[in-house]
């Protein structure tokens, strides 16, 4: 078997049940996965030698950082699905592990799988019917599309502007360097090279930044802080169930139930939420309740996002109010709950106390849960719940392009410090633009050649 | 109606694309006949005075390397030498020389009229003629004769429906006053080839005993002039060489253009055609870099038998009378006469994308395309197409593989590829930036990369292809012997790496480490390297670099074995992109537009994504795989 390079995609969405599984594929897969798979203590558990079609029970380590207990299963080539050596990993984590798990793979060796990619290794390999190549083609575009749709909407509006100033920068360097080389007696580049050192070292510390940030983003490494708040009985403890997608909190009927505050993480395509139930918000006499309902004030304010609970079968009243009037417009979604029965309040009922998005639900058939999901996506990517200053990148594979972008410019540093000529600065630095090129979804084609003419006055 | 039946190939114009053409496929054993609407336009250097520059140096080497002639003419010929770029990286070393353009002309001239089986004929084609298979069979004159061939390779340059602007003045003639040729263009059209419309310009000449040369700096040739051809012996072509002179424009040129821009037929709407940004009239630079306070202005002799003077800087499409002061403003020029006026030309060019790389017509068997009328400018991109052009004429006649060259091998490459599978806006000029392998492609190894091809073609001998393997051998030879030499730290080495501002050894160390320091050459390491063997320049030459660079080299050839496994998977002619569901419409209508020969060449059509060159891929293996059942 010839030499591949090695991808890693999250084959399964772990969807809330906590366990994904991590697939690995191409000539390197076994050692990446020995490398960072290790006994609970941190020793070899012998990957390399296992045979083909074997189960092995292991840690994953990041560095000496155990992020998670797995099973792994190991395929050698040509039997597996990609016909290359080929793992998976089967953790337990739940969304925001499997992530981790596969950033460690990342940093280890592999790179992300292109859309589509594992199948199209499939079929290259002759795994996959010639017969079926309509459903491989299918799937390519398909995933393709969904991966571009993803990439997209989670290029948050800061990130983006940082990335479109930077390959701005970078561009404006290469149309200085090829104007001075085409036309050495129009633009020259004595003592250009110190001034190009300076720009890159800032730009360097600038993408440094970005990289470091994205790795520790909070939201990313803790996730978004969600109350989930309402008058008892609204069903603040069915709609908590209906994103978990089991019973964790206690329903009832009777009011008042839910006394302490219960969490549960949970990931909506890769955004972790923080669920905080709280107790019903109310004025009560019971000293349990009391202290519940102090809480869940306290907890609403400290949120990142709050979402308030109505009962859509009951008209509004004045604890309901209380509540619309006390949430902040921005970060906060109302839900009409129960729509599948009555429905006794209406948008505009609401909007003389808040102006709040509203969305109507049911967390009894789930009805209105896509639209709220997608609301809560568009709510982060968009910034208004993550209202810290801070810039960084979710999507792994836009950040892998990112740090590829940012080895590039140590390149160039590199080749400046080892004296080396003005041409071959332009090759990484346009290796550099065409990275970031792709995480915002652009080609380079004729960028730098369009540049040179616009800012330069070339020729006869 | 008379028809002459006598040869194989026509040639359509005698330009800089025409004269390799032709001399390609006469060289080549196939009875060629070469049309030119004026006698007196052979070769003719309607604009600059100069062959080569940065990236079309590279050209010109590169068209050497595989038997092209403009490298020998240009050495024949050239007035002034210089290697530009020499304090910067070899990549883009590029070599200009100032042509006597009279000279340059009659003496290429004389190569074709010398040439066996080569006949010119001052003639103006008016039609094409094919049969019912859409396959070329001749072409028709203007005077109703008809030329019987196999095939015909057009290189019309800016003779289509031409007419050029000075200011509200238009004459319907091509370069120079020269007759254009105003029916081809109609006859291509009815036979379904897409036309555009281009434009270029040319600044005034003014006569050498109305200038002030005292006023400006003179500009100097090379010590040591280098040859463009690789067959020309250094030692033969070391001459005097002629100044040329650099002078500037000032406030009162550009106010005086402002103030008349009105009446450039650009700025007033007058001319259609789409101009280059690379070579903007002296108008374009006042308007678009409007805070610069002044542009040079080169000027160089348009020959030794004359007196005229080219300024390079300064082309125009302003009337006369604008012209007159806007050239007296300039430092030196207060008192200048001129010769000829600057002007705009118009002319129709065919849309690149109708083309193999081959430069044969997809749709017309047996027709070629070669030079400015595909959308290029310049007389070295003109004339490295004609000579693929001509040899692949010649091969399709004797039924053999094509010989093109790829985006990997040359900037011919990288040139032919950019014209044919992108659409061209304006006038494309060759630039070293555009070719991605560019410290692979350097002008200095262009023999190494290109001499098989010229050899396999037929274009050059045995002995010469010899020469290239031997040196070949003697470089990766000598790598080698320095990777396996070991120096210790020795009195006289540490006295030589001080000299040279380098640290002195402690330690042992090769000589290639040693050559790869910034600072030092391999010339540097003379005294102290004992087993030297007597090598030649041009094969030191390459060690050092080979040495140098090696980092960048490797990686350049690693991601040039990833474009040519793209390269080589060839899509079917007849594939129907309606078929292929999954792929986006964007792309399927780009692909159906560009027809490409390969996956390669489709993943560079703009707006063809990655995954769409995937599903691409999956549907041929698809189809191939139908076909072998
Ligand atoms: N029909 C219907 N009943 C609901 C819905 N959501 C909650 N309930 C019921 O309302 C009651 C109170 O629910 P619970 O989640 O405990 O309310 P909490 O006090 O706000 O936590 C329970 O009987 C639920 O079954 C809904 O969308 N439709
Ligand atoms: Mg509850």
């Amino acid at each position: 078997m010839y030499y591949t390079d090695t991808i890693a995609a999250i084959a399964t969405a772990a969807g809330n049940s906590g366990i994904g599984i991590i697939r690995i594929s191409g000539s390197d897969s076994i050692i990446i996965a020995d490398k960072i798979i290790k006994s609970k203590t941190g020793r070899s558990i012998g990957l390399c030698d296992k045979d083909s079609h074997t189960i092995s029970y292991g840690f994953v380590f990041d560095e000496n950082v155990c992020i998670d207990e797995v099973l792994v299963f190991l395929y050698r080539a040509p039997k597996s699905y990609t016909a290359e050596d080929s793992v998976e990993i089967s953790c337990h984590g739940g969304m925001y592990v499997l992530k981790r798990v596969l950033d460690t793979v990342i940093k280890n060796g592999a790179r992300p799988a292109e859309p589509g990619e594992f199948t199209k290794r499939a079929f290259e390999n002759g795994r996959i019917d010639l017969t079926q190549s309509e459903a491989v083609m299918d799937m390519i575009s398909s995933e393709n599309e969904f991966s571009r749709k993803n990439s997209i909407e989670q290029l948050r509006g800061s990130v983006k502007d940082m990335i479109i100033s930077l390959r701005g920068k970078i561009l404006d360097e290469c149309a200085y360097i090829e104007a001075a080389l085409d036309d050495p007696e129009h633009y020259d580049l004595d003592g250009y090279t110190s001034v190009l050192d300076k720009k890159i070292t800032d730009m360097i510390k600038d993408a440094d930044e970005l990289i470091d940030s994205s790795k520790n983003a909070r939201y990313l490494k803790e996730g978004i802080n969600a109350a989930i708040i309402g008058r008892p009985n609204a069903g603040k403890s069915s709609l908590l169930n209906m994103l978990l997608g089991y019973e964790r909190a206690i329903v009832t009927k009777e009011e008042g139930t839910t006394r302490d505050l219960i969490e549960e993480k949970i990931s909506l395509d890769g955004i972790v939420l923080n669920l905080t139930d709280t107790a019903g918000i109310r004025s009560s006499d019971n000293e349990a309740e009391r202290i519940g309902i102090k809480k869940a004030r306290d907890i609403a304010k400290t949120s990142d996002l709050i979402l308030a609970v109505l009962d859509g079968s009951e008209k509004l009243n004045e604890n309901d109010i209380e509540i619309l009037s006390s949430v902040s417009r921005e970060r906060s979604l109302i839900l009409i709950n129960k729509n599948d029965i009555d429905n006794r309040i209406t948008a505009e009922d609401i909007k003389k106390y808040s102006e709040a998005d509203i969305i109507s639900i049911s967390s009894k058939t789930g009805d209105g849960f896509n639209e709220l999901k997608d609301k809560i996506k568009e709510m982060f990517y968009t910034d208004k719940i993550s209202d810290n200053k801070q810039i960084y990148l979710t999507n792994l594979r836009q950040l892998n392009s990112f740090i590829n972008a940012r080895d590039s410019l140590l390149l160039v540093k590199n080749a400046i410090e080892n004296k080396m000529t003005e041409d071959v600065f332009t090759v990484d630095l346009m290796d550099a633009y065409e990275e970031l090129g792709r995480i915002i979804g652009e080609s380079t084609d004729d960028a730098l050649a369009d540049k040179i003419f616009k800012d330069f006055c070339m020729g006869k | 109606m008379m028809k002459i039946s006598d040869y194989d190939i026509a040639v359509v114009g005698a330009g800089h694309a025409g004269c390799e053409a032709a001399l390609a496929c006469a060289r080549l054993n196939k009875k060629t006949i070469v049309f030119t609407v004026s006698i007196n336009s052979i070769a003719l250097m309607p604009c600059n005075p100069n062959i080569g520059g940065s990236s079309k140096g590279h050209l010109v080497r590169e068209l050497d390397a595989i038997g092209g002639e403009m490298g020998k003419n240009i050495d024949r010929t050239f007035i002034q030498s210089k290697m530009l770029n020499v304090s910067k990286g070899p990549a883009v070393h590029s070599l200009r020389a100032q042509a006597d353009k009279n000279d340059y002309s009659s003496s290429m001239r004389q190569v074709l009229e010398k040439q066996k089986n080569l006949d010119i004929k001052q003639a103006e084609i008016t039609e094409i003629i094919t049969d019912e298979n859409n396959k070329i069979c001749g072409v028709k004159t203007a005077t109703g004769i008809e030329y019987e061939v196999d095939a015909v390779i057009l290189c019309t340059g800016v003779y289509l429906k031409a007419r050029c602007l000075c200011g509200e003045s238009i004459t319907y003639t091509g370069p120079n006053g020269l007759q254009a040729a105003n029916s081809l263009s109609a006859s291509l059209m009815k036979h379904g080839i897409e036309i555009q419309r281009f434009k270029t310009g040319t600044p005034a000449r003014i006569s050498f005993d109305s200038i002030d040369f005292s006023k400006m700096e003179p500009q100097y040739g090379d010590e040591r002039i280098t040859p463009f051809s690789f067959s020309t012996d250094p030692d033969d072509i070391q001459k005097e060489q002629v100044k040329c002179y650099l002078t500037y424009t000032n406030e009162e040129t550009h106010n005086i253009i402002r103030n008349n821009l009105h009446r450039s037929p650009i700025y007033a709407g007058v001319i259609e055609g789409t101009g280059p940004r690379y070579c903007p009239s002296i108008e374009d630079k006042v308007v678009k870099f409007a805070d610069k306070e002044r542009h040079q202005v080169f000027l160089e002799p348009e020959g030794i038998h004359t007196d005229e003077w080219y300024i390079d800087g300064m082309s125009s499409s302003l009337p006369e009378d604008v012209q007159i002061k806007m050239y007296r403003s300039v430092p030196g020029l207060e008192n200048c006469r001129i010769v000829r006026n600057a002007y705009a030309i118009e002319y129709d060019c065919i849309k690149g994308k109708q083309l193999k790389n081959t430069l044969e017509f997809k749709n017309i068997s047996g027709l070629f395309s070669a030079g400015q009328s595909n959308g290029s400018s310049g007389y070295e991109e003109a004339a490295a197409q004609g000579l693929i052009a001509g040899i692949n004429a010649v091969r399709l006649l004797d039924k053999k593989d094509p010989v093109t060259v790829d985006r990997s091998e040359g900037y011919i490459g990288v040139l032919i590829d950019d014209l044919t599978t992108k659409d061209g806006f304006e006038p494309y000029r060759m630039m070293t930036s555009r070719a991605e392998y560019r410290l692979l492609l350097r002008q200095d190894n262009a023999d190494l990369r290109l001499r098989k091809k010229g050899y396999e073609a037929g274009l050059i001998s045995k002995e010469e292809m010899d020469r290239v393997n031997e040196k070949e051998i003697a470089i990766e030879k000598e790598i080698v012997r320095l990777q396996k030499t070991n120096v210790s730290p020795s009195e006289k080495l540490n006295q030589i790496l001080k000299d040279h501002k380098s640290t002195p050894l402690t330690t042992g160390i090769t000589l290639e480490e040693l050559i790869k320091r910034p600072e030092l050459t391999y010339a540097d390491l003379r005294d102290i390297d004992m087993n030297r063997p007597g090598l030649s320049d041009d094969v030191i030459e390459q060690v050092n670099i080979g040495i140098k660079y090696r980092g960048y080299i490797e990686r350049e050839k690693r991601q040039v074995d990833h474009f040519k496994k793209l390269e080589k998977m060839m899509i079917p002619g007849e594939i129907d992109y309606d078929d292929v569901k999954s792929i986006r419409i964007e792309a399927r209508q780009k692909l159906k537009s560009f027809k490409p020969e390969s996956i390669g060449q489709a993943s560079r059509i703009q707006g063809v994504s990655p995954a769409d060159i995937q599903v691409l891929i999956v549907y041929i293996k698809r189809i191939l795989n139908e076909r072998i059942q």
